[in-house]
């Protein structure tokens, strides 16, 4: 075999991976395009659409007013007219100004309509706190989205997923929201070239385990990674999973974990009170009550808007630290 | 009460694959009744499609004060003229976006009575299946999308319609109807610069009816001249007798003539009121009597029927018959809803995702 054949893994960054994502998006099908502010000329809020302009042009990369109720409704017509619309919008603090289209209209209408009419829209947004942006900038509120019927929610954390899961999201006939964690953005590995596609259903055991279960999402995975790279060390193997697809949970990858470490810690950087977290905790007490040794540990954001100051706001999220703290109460 | 249309530069057209140019002589064929506007012939087919509105809308009232139909019903009774005149110059390549006073849009649409009964009563054989009610009709074929119940929620979904229309190059206009009640909305604000932006070729027609439910529009707008404030957007935009169903049809002509050449969306205020409360919830105490019956001389039907017999053209025997027709149509719609099927409970879990049971094809 000469070296040529050998494809080398390919290094990047999230953000390159999701823009490359969206380039190959806009270039496979002539009804997608994408739409937000500042998406063009700006190159996005966070530099993932940088270029796609100049190679797509104004009509596939549309600028738009600082107006997420009127962007977002527009993109649920032009989906319900046949395109396939990807529409950015800057944060999900941001998106509560599009809340009524998102819940009333784009969740709603194949329903209301008694399935006449479907939205196959896709809603990009980054969610999340560790940047010092304080409490406008900083929120993780998927686990909000997660709770409304009609919608599908994504949430990818890996590079791979970054890269793969836009296909599955615009496949979809329906709204697909897509929550990128500020803090991924820059984070670099390298990309498998084998890996062409995801399967965005399930959740992902990332690192098997045999004592206690962590579940996660976001930009909590790379801190329970490290979570269970620090157990280990201590003799504690610890499972993380995963959940990838907020909405609908894939709870058989949870249950089945929980069945074999019969421990589990849920990871949510939303708050703690009718988080995921708690819809998860829920699912584990309902369906794998039986499974558990221990009670289920849930480690989530302080009950305090983001704050600005460094170390304020680290002592409001999830750390490493508290990850291996939840562990050593359900494992001790 | 036909305001002149205000001049204004407008901006270059975008340029787009097809080309633009008027409306086509087979969309008009297509929209149009047999009779050309303007003609005694043209002004039967007016008050016909206008009574049949009111009649509809009528027995619903039977029907609800029986407990036959439920929910919030929104009567469209007085501002019939808006709907019927519009729809005149609307082709059935355009899409439609609504309110939840929203039966006599859906009849000018061309919604069977029938079907929109049966949503009414919660039936399978309804236009949205028995989920929407009153409020949300839907009818995909007929591009009608829907009563939408928030105030000014429908018209960002009508800068997208029209939005891909124009990516697309379509020849088409989305015609979207709301209520004075909006312009106090931001997503009326939002659409109205996105789309004069955009050059989009959307037909906003206002239905200003003087109240937002109970508040009178000059308890809630600072502004009232609800076409000055639009233009300010860089629309073209004014005030129409929304009474007069001919002078609604000659406005909707020339703005969807100018939207069709692709000249960017214009607003049309119709000067309308409704002769019934803002729903049949509502006890109405907030305006006095004598103003509503002030506006029930200018009866859109009594109107256009004077202005016939004037001309010699009401011939009070055909009249007679028409209204029998009507007549039987709302009977029959009555009685088909009366037995329409209802929606099995199981199915409870339908067309909420594209994977749901029940859903029929993916886009």
């Amino acid at each position: 075999m000469s070296s040529s054949d050998v494809k080398q893994p390919e290094r990047t960054t999230y953000r390159e991976a999701m823009r490359e994502a969206l380039r190959e998006a806009l270039r496979s099908d002539d009804r997608v395009f994408l739409m937000g502010e500042d998406v063009g000329r700006y190159g996005g809020c966070f530099g993932v659409s940088l270029g796609l302009l100049e190679e797509f042009g104004p009509e596939r990369v549309r600028d738009t007013p600082l107006s997420e109720s009127a962007f977002v409704g527009a993109g649920i017509g032009a989906a319900l007219a046949g395109m396939r619309p990807i529409v950015e919008i800057m944060t999900v603090n941001f998106s509560l100004l599009a809340l009524d289209q998102i819940l009333n209209n784009a969740a709603t209408l194949r329903h209301m309509s008694g399935g006449q009419l479907a939205v196959p829209l896709v809603i990009r947004m980054t969610t999340g706190a560790g940047r010092q942006l304080a409490a406008q900038h900083s929120h993780s509120l998927e686990g909000w989205y997660a709770h409304i019927p009609g919608i599908r929610v994504l949430a990818p954390a890996t590079l791979q997923d970054a890269r793969h899961m836009l296909p599955s999201a615009l496949a979809d006939p329906d709204p697909v929201l897509i929550f990128e964690h500020g803090s991924l953005y820059n984070v670099s590995g390298e990309l498998p070239s084998t890996v062409q596609t995801v399967d965005a259903d399930h959740a992902a055991i990332c690192r098997p385990g045999t004592d206690i279960s962590l579940i996660t999402y976001g930009g909590s995975l790379p801190k329970a990674l490290a979570a269970a790279d620090e157990l280990a060390t201590g003799g504690i193997s610890a499972e993380v999973i995963d959940l990838r697809t907020l909405r609908p949970l894939d709870h058989a990858t949870v249950t089945s974990s929980v069945a074999r470490t019969h421990r589990a810690v849920v990871i949510d950087e939303a708050w703690r009170t009718g988080s995921l977290a708690a819809e998860v905790s829920a699912r584990i007490a309902e369906d794998a009550f039986y499974d558990l040794d221990a009670p289920v540990e849930r480690v989530c954001s302080a009950e305090v808007p983001i704050p600005y100051a460094r170390q304020l706001e680290e002592a409001a999220l999830p750390q490493t630290a508290d990850i291996v703290a939840a562990v050593h109460g359900a494992v001790d | 009460m036909s305001v002149a249309r205000p001049s204004r530069t407008r901006k270059t057209p975008a340029p787009s694959k097809s080309g633009r140019k008027p409306t086509s002589s087979k969309d008009e064929a297509s929209a149009r009744p047999p009779s050309a506007h303007g003609t005694a012939g043209h002004r039967k087919d007016l008050l016909q499609a206008m009574l049949r509105v009111r009649r509809f809308e009528e027995r619903c009232v039977e029907l609800y004060s029986a407990a036959k139909i439920r929910g919030f019903v929104h009567l469209y009774i007085g501002e019939e003229a808006v709907a019927v005149g519009v729809n005149e110059y609307l082709t059935p390549d355009d899409a439609v976006v609504s309110t939840y006073r929203e039966h006599g849009h859906a009849l000018a649409r061309g919604i069977p009575a029938e079907a929109v009964m049966a949503e009414m009563y919660g039936r399978t054989t309804g236009c949205s299946g028995g989920r929407g009610g009153s409020m949300h009709l839907f009818d995909a074929a007929r591009r009608f999308y829907g009563g939408n119940a928030i105030v000014a929620g429908g018209l960002p979904l009508a800068a997208g319609l029209a939005l891909a229309d124009r990516m697309r190059g379509q020849e088409r206009v989305t015609c979207c109807f709301f209520g004075d009640g909006a312009f106090a909305e931001g997503e009326f604000h939002e659409t109205a610069n996105l789309a004069a932006l955009g050059q989009l070729p959307v037909l906003f027609i206002c239905e200003n009816n003087l109240y937002a439910m109970g508040t009178a529009l000059e308890r809630h707008e600072a502004q009232t001249d609800l076409a000055m404030r639009s233009a300010s957007y860089g629309m073209i935009a004014w005030a129409v007798d929304g009474m007069d169903v001919e002078a609604v049809e000659q406005a909707t002509r020339k703005a969807v003539e100018g939207i069709r050449a692709g000249t960017g969306p214009d607003l049309l205020e119709m000067r309308t009121y409704r002769f019934r409360a803002h729903s049949m919830y509502d006890p109405d105490r907030y305006r006095h009597k004598a103003e509503v019956e002030r506006w029930k001389e200018r009866d859109p039907i009594l109107l256009l029927a004077e202005r016939m017999r004037d001309n010699g053209e009401l011939d009070d025997k055909e009249l007679a018959r028409t209204e029998r027709r009507i007549g039987r149509e709302v009977d029959h719609a009555v009685e088909a809803a009366e037995q329409g099927p209802q929606e099995p409970v199981d199915h409870l879990l339908h067309h909420v995702t594209g994977s749901s049971a029940g859903t029929v094809g993916r886009p």
